[in-house]
């Protein structure tokens, strides 16, 4: 290798390795104070690796408050919320992409308008709505809201517009109904799209600390966020480490999940064609 | 047996069909051939209860079949992109049309058809029928495979036993050759005609390559511009074009056109040596001559210098230009002589098979060509 192309790489290099420190410090931070024990975090001397590995505080973490419950409760709502999605999403996108019937561009106008909407505008009348239904302090309250994803209508309708028309008319020949083509052959050809939705999904709702604070109060419906927030509220003030050591057990299914389906994730964004 | 009456199709302002009528005969093997774009493919989806027409009707064995679906009408077909399921196996392609058949909703469920017993005979049922399929197209070893993992030929054969493995009435192919190469192509229409012959079913094919509708078909319907031009036998076809479109469209060789002026039954030059057998209105005819019908003749009626030879192996085609103005190209055969461009040919053809058009309409005219009195050349007949 040249000289010069050395020297490109180890530029590149260092700024990818600049953007990676900047992303990851928080998180280094985080890990390295959830193992400090409650002295060694308030010492004005800086440094990154504790002097004895305090597992006690994610002892405390579990113990001090419900952490187990919380993990829990993320669990059912966010796997809650991306089974409403994808059972409302994929039939309506199917429509939206392969059916031909009037007003259709008007109402994929109104979903791509729906994707300029952040939930926030949304807040109050949802929580009015909800508090008339009675449904306040409920898994349902932190369901209900998000079960209609126009982000996911759009992206599978981006998806099942693009495979081929021929492969849908087989299919109305070999006898399956449109419902039954949206399920059995335009949504196990989108996995991609499916995969890169339910990750954005779960991510979305995992961390989610807005709706969790207005729709519930019940210590034992608090979603993982929601639930970290104990250790500050709680009258001795904040409890650093194991405030850290909990921020930490619930970042860790995420980052897992994240790896696990990275190639998939990519897949589903850079929309590589259906190959017959 | 499937006839379409009237059928006409729009698409917003421009018109795919117009006026199709047609009868398909249980058992046949006919050809809709077309150029592409003439509204071939729009007939065969109409046939397929895909989609549906502005106007006319549809009768299956003289059943109104307007408000059945593809699957109602029991129509089998092979798309131009095979369009198998990308995401199953080859024998999950074949089996779908069958579960979707023989199962009902419950069985047909993903866990249930696990467990519930009847869904399972009937799997295992299934799985027969498609192992008897595969036998006869000879793609067992295939089974278990992804499309993706197929060739070209390979696919075919699977798209084709998605379509056989179901008893349909009637087995739509849309232009299912189109993507082979040259070879697989000829070896896959011969099996078509055999698979044809031993399903004794109704076979319906789209095709813009005339070959193939000549030699696969019992019947060709010949369409341009959203029009049905000639349903005939290939022979026919060939025989008596019905249309100067019609007769360029057929055979293999290109066809002389030659407007000639015409008195009653005098033609002009090149034609003084023949006459027509009856006498037709008008002043032009244009006389049609298939290139692979004129022979290189000492005595032949047209001579012209040659502008253009190409050896092709088996046949040459030489492009001459008569002293009357008109081009005209033939088809040498092996054993003729390669001529030189710049030297003078001399052409025989058989009167008799020159098709008469007229040159406005571009129709089919009535009349024969036939040689002129023995008396008017009489130097040539003692040759």
């Amino acid at each position: 290798m040249t000289a010069r192309g050395l020297l490109g790489r180890t530029a590149t290099l260092a700024v990818l390795c600049l953007g990676a420190a900047i992303v990851l410090i928080p998180f280094v931070w985080m890990i390295s104070l959830s193992l400090k024990p409650a002295a060694e975090i308030f010492s004005p001397d800086f440094t990154l690796l504790p002097s004895q590995i305090a597992w006690q505080n994610y002892i405390k973490a579990f113990t001090e408050v419900p952490l187990h419950r919380f993990l829990l409760n993320g669990v059912i709502v966010c796997f809650g919320i991306l089974f409403f999605q994808l059972l409302l999403a994929v039939p309506l996108a199917y429509a939206l992409a392969v059916r031909d019937f009037k007003l259709r561009g008007l109402l994929f106008g109104l979903v791509l308008a729906g994707l300029l909407v952040p939930y926030h505008v949304t807040a109050v009348p949802l929580f009015l709505g909800l508090a008339e239904l009675k449904l306040l302090n409920t898994y349902s309250a932190l369901i209900i809201p998000f079960i209609a994803s126009v982000f996911g209508i759009f992206l599978f309708r981006q998806y099942f517009a693009a495979l081929p028309a021929d492969l849908i008319d087989a299919a109305r020949v070999d006898g399956l109904s449109e419902t039954a083509i949206a399920w059995r052959i335009a949504f196990p050809n989108a996995w991609p799209a499916v995969t890169a939705f339910a990750i954005f999904s779960v991510v979305a709702h995992w961390n989610d600390l807005f709706w969790p604070l207005i729709a519930v109060s019940d210590r034992d419906l608090a979603t993982p966020p929601r639930g970290v927030l104990y250790f500050r509220d709680e009258e001795a003030g904040s409890d650093v480490g194991p405030l850290m050591a909990a921020a930490t057990v619930i970042n860790a299914p995420l980052v897992l999940g994240f790896l696990l389906a990275q190639r998939r994730f990519i897949q589903g964004f850079t929309m590589s064609g259906l190959k017959g | 047996m499937i006839e379409l009456r009237n059928i006409s199709r729009r698409f917003g302002d421009t018109s795919a069909l117009s006026d199709v009528s047609l009868t398909i005969e249980g058992a046949s093997f006919t050809s809709l051939l077309g150029p592409s774009g003439c509204g071939k493919s729009t007939l065969l989806r109409i046939i397929a209860g895909l989609d549906h027409p502005t106007s006319g009707s549809i009768l299956f064995s003289g059943r109104d079949v307007r408000d059945l679906s593809a699957a109602e009408r029991n129509i089998a077909m092979v798309f131009q992109s095979y369009a198998l399921y990308p995401h199953m196996t080859v024998r999950g392609n074949i089996a779908l049309p069958l579960a979707m058949r023989s199962m009902n909703r419950l069985e047909r469920f993903p866990v249930l058809s696990e467990l519930l017993p009847s869904a399972r005979r009937k799997a295992v049922e299934n799985n027969l029928a498609v192992e008897r399929i595969a036998a006869l197209l000879k793609i067992e070893e295939l089974l278990d495979r992804k499309p993706s993992q197929l060739s070209g030929g390979q696919k075919q054969r699977a798209a084709v036993g998605r379509a056989l493995v179901r008893e349909p009435t009637a087995f739509l192919l849309d232009e299912p050759l189109s993507n082979l190469d040259a070879k697989l192509r000829h070896a896959m229409r011969a099996e078509i005609v055999d698979l044809h012959r031993t399903t004794g079913r109704t076979f319906i094919y789209v095709t813009h390559d005339q070959a193939e509708a000549m030699s696969m078909s019992d019947q060709v319907v010949v369409i341009m511009d959203g029009k049905v031009q000639q349903v005939d036998a290939p022979r026919d076809l060939y025989e008596r074009p019905a249309s100067r479109s019609v007769a360029a469209f057929v055979g293999d060789h290109p066809v002389n056109f030659l407007d000639v002026a015409v008195d009653r039954r005098q033609l002009a030059p090149p034609f003084e040596d023949v006459t027509l057998d009856t006498a037709i209105p008008g002043r032009t005819v244009t006389v049609g001559i298939r290139s692979e019908r004129l022979h290189p003749a000492a005595d032949g009626a047209l001579a012209g210098r040659i502008e253009r030879v190409d050896y092709l192996g088996s046949s040459t085609m030489v492009s001459l230009r008569l002293p009357s103005g008109h081009r005209l190209s033939a088809v040498l055969s092996e054993q003729d002589a390669v001529p030189v461009e710049g030297e003078i040919l001399r052409l025989s053809f058989a009167p008799q098979r020159a098709d008469l058009f007229d040159p406005d309409s571009g129709q089919r005219i009535d009349a024969r060509l036939v040689p002129a009195r023995a008396s008017s050349r009489p130097a040539r007949r003692d040759q």
